[in-house]
């Protein structure tokens, strides 16, 4: 983030960049910022507020990575990307090598390079980071990730995988989302023929649905899902499992000789308490999915409609609470506040996502536990009533837990409550499908080595194992699952 | 994508499809749904109720009331053309076993829906009476398919056009005091619904409902549709449609059906000047 043009951060990167540095040079160069768009102007658009390195900025971010011999931020990524390498690449000003070596090990980094949680994986090992003591001074990983994937993008240079010969075999992946693409196209690879089954009118799951336009351009997601298309994926919307065809019928009818499960995490979780079935009250899937998949935030040609909001309240500390409460500004809120349990420290939300929500005028009202949701007499919300929390000791996720102070009730007005308090595993598949097993919270038992569930020649991966998580851990998932079903499939 | 193979336009606002979709055909049972979505990045997702289904033919048959710009854009659409995207079936079947006398009412379009359910409960051994009732003749859809279908059909009116003029929920209560049913099915415009469980209950009659609440995906995801049962949040998408009309929180379900009234208003005076169709002609 910075309020620097995008021009001037070019300009002060340019003034800095040497053909080589000593390495006390080196671990003096400042991090470079992301250049953004202006919060007072970002909150009246939908457009991505990142904006992506310039070419000097990224070559001197590139400069400040000492390419340490053991390599500890390739241990802090989930599908082990040989980071030194690629980011030795940028200050050579090979781009597209550093691509190839990228694509060794993720297909998505224009994905991964925008939403990855970088502070807590590879950037939270880096040395550079480590020896100022401060995470902020890490190299930008995710960020020259990001610069790499689309400067070859906007040079139409993205490395194309190679098939393996066809092998006879056919697979399918079950919905679309990171979990399922990863594993598609690692399965396409080794010859296989892959049908990729979606339930919405269009692929890409919780990228599509969830995350808004301007934190991932829904451009991106269409380009990396067309990059499978071309390697030989058929990809069908509109095709329900469980519904549409159970898994049994896919594997003893239609010849499926193996199936991945990549359904996510999709039945958002309430709260139980009064008034959540009011109107005025949604979930922030229902939230995001107007204003992402439906487009309802283009009032102009959506035919989705969104309600009016005004004073929203989010319920809610993570990246969709994070997500949900920028929408609403977007939309046009006058007022939005995050209510969370726990105190800033705790928010599980991307330190940079609260960062940009704080800068569009976000409120934080932390600390704060709703009790209730109250109705208007035309059963419309008109407002919550919220309990005031301590923190206490700390629970089994290791963070303190909240406690609420008896009678610390207070009203406060709101018209739209978002509630974002995470999902539950979607029931249909473990409804369906006979001798699949879940764990108590509806997860899928799987193999952690393999990724195989408990029924034969069935494998899953992403949230449906793993509850919510994030796109890398998903895609890191989808690519265990695809190597075992490939040595599968190969005996 | 899904090519329109009949069209026929029942009453001023109603039409029925008969749309090819093999997948949908083949696993479609009694009181499952499909959603609609016409194409582009605009278009909304709509709940349509499966009235009938081909496996062999691989069609489906849907009968949609002309009520937002959706389906006002979906009614303009003739024999050849096509529907982008359809996916179903949708919800739990109904639960259908030999429950001996079966009253079955439907209101409005929901006769649409209530027709396969009719069919499931005959094949199963039942005896089955149904009652249909519109506002007036016009709006009757289905006569004569219930007649083949069902053992006795009983017809009203609102305004006394045709057949007997009435609410359902008064033949509905005398068969309840008369012929003792198993069982009760209402399938109709949510007010219909209540009142027809508010009338079983005092007999004691079980029974099922089929709710259409506003629905987006229609999996489970948003919980758009989430109506309060018995006190528990279910989502009609995935725990229903049906459900025990005697455990729903009908004034809820009603208050969140009308979250989006004053766009969908607005809606629906645009499109029929857009669309160039005057009121009333769809």
């Amino acid at each position: 983030m910075s309020e620097k043009s995008r021009e001037v951060l070019e300009e002060e990167a340019k003034a800095l960049l040497k053909d080589s540095y000593t390495a006390k040079e080196r671990a003096s160069l400042p991090v470079q910022p992301m250049p953004s768009q202006d919060p007072k102007q970002r909150i009246h658009n939908m457009d991505e507020v990142a904006l992506g390195y310039t070419d000097s900025q990224a070559l001197l971010e590139a400069n400040r990575c000492l390419n340490c011999k053991n390599k500890p931020c390739v241990e802090g990524c989930p599908v082990g990307i040989d980071i030194p390498a690629f980011i030795h690449h940028i200050t050579q000003r090979d781009i597209k090598a550093a691509g190839d070596e990228i694509a060794k090990a993720s297909l998505l980094p224009a994905i991964c390079g925008r939403v990855c949680p970088q502070e807590n994986q590879c950037q939270l090992y880096c040395t550079v980071g480590k020896m100022h003591k401060d995470i902020d001074q890490s190299v930008s990983i995710g960020r020259l990730e990001r610069y790499v994937a689309d400067t070859l993008a906007k040079e139409n240079e993205q490395s194309v995988a190679k098939i393996a010969p066809p092998t006879g075999k056919k697979v399918c992946v079950v919905g679309s989302g990171p979990a399922s693409i990863a594993a598609a196209a690692d399965l396409c690879k080794a010859g296989h023929k892959v049908t990729m089954f979606e339930a919405l009118h269009k692929g890409g799951g919780v990228l599509v649905y969830g995350i808004p336009e301007f934190r991932l351009p829904k451009a991106i997601v269409a380009r990396e899902l067309a990059k499978l298309t071309a390697m030989g994926v058929d990809i069908q919307t509109n095709f329900l499992v469980g519904r549409t065809r159970s898994i049994k019928e896919l594997m003893e009818k239609d010849g499926y000789d193996a199936v991945f499960v990549g359904s996510g995490a999709g039945l958002p979780k309430f709260m139980g308490i009064d008034g959540e079935n009011l109107v005025g009250v949604l979930s922030a899937n229902e939230f995001l999915t107007r204003s992402n998949l439906m487009k309802a935030y283009d009032h102009e040609h959506a035919l989705t409609p969104m309600p009016q909001i005004s004073k929203v309240a989010v319920f809610g500390g993570g990246n969709v609470a994070m997500d949900a409460a920028r929408t609403a500004l977007r939309l046009g809120a006058q007022k939005v506040s995050v209510i969370y349990r726990r105190s800033e420290n705790e928010l599980p939300a991307r330190k940079e996502e609260v960062g940009h929500a704080k800068e569009e005028g976000v409120e934080f009202l932390l600390l704060h536990n709703p009790s209730r949701i109250i109705a208007d007499e035309s059963g419309h919300v008109k407002g919550v009533e919220l309990l005031t929390c301590e923190l206490g000791e700390p629970d089994a996720s290791g963070r303190r837990s909240p406690v609420e102070i008896p009678g610390s009730e207070t009203f406060y007005e709101y018209d739209t409550v978002i509630v974002a308090i995470g999902n539950n595993s979607n029931p249909l598949i473990k409804m369906t499908t006979e001798g699949i097993e879940t764990t108590r919270k509806g997860t899928f038992v799987v193999n952690p080595d393999t990724n195989e569930t408990t029924l034969k020649g069935v494998w899953a991966g992403g949230d449906i194992v793993l509850g919510a998580a994030t796109v890398i851990l998903a895609m890191g998932q989808g690519r265990k699952a695809a190597k075992a079903m490939n040595e599968y499939l190969a005996k | 994508m899904h090519r329109i193979i009949e069209k026929e336009q029942l009453s001023a606002e109603v039409f029925r499809f008969k749309v090819e979709a093999p997948n949908i055909a083949r696993e479609r049972k009694a009181g499952q749904f499909i959603i609609l979505q016409m194409g582009g990045d605009y278009n909304e997702r709509i709940p349509l109720t499966i009235a009938d289904a081909d496996p062999e033919e691989g069609t489906i048959t849907l009968i949609f009331q002309a009520v937002g710009e959706s389906t006002h854009r979906l009614a303009l659409l003739n024999v050849g053309d096509s529907i982008a995207n359809l996916l179903g079936p949708l919800g739990k079947p109904t639960h259908i076993e030999n429950f001996g006398r079966c009253v079955c009412v439907g209101g409005g379009i929901g006769v649409a829906p209530l027709y396969p359910i009719v069919k499931a409960l005959k094949a199963a051994g039942n005896q089955v009476k149904v009652i249909i009732g519109a506002r007036n003749k016009g709006l009757i859809i289905m006569e004569e398919e219930m007649r083949k279908a069902a053992d006795e059909l009983i017809v009203v009116t609102d305004d006394g056009s045709y057949g007997r003029k009435a609410l359902v929920t008064e033949p509905l209560k005398e068969l309840c005091s008369t012929w003792a049913p198993n069982l009760a099915v209402a399938i109709g415009p949510p007010i219909m619904m209540k009142f027809c469980a508010l009338a079983t209950k005092e007999f004691g009659v079980k029974t099922v409902v089929s709710l259409n609440t506003i629905m987006i995906d229609g999996t489970g995801m948003c919980g758009g549709c989430r109506v309060s049962i018995d006190g528990q949040t279910k989502f009609v998408c995935v725990d229903g449609p049906e459900f025990d009309g005697h455990q729903v929180d009908w004034n809820n379900m009603l208050t969140r059906l009308g979250t989006y009234k004053s766009q969908e208003a607005m809606a629906h005076h645009r499109c029929h000047i857009d669309l160039n169709i005057e009121e009333g002609k769809a």
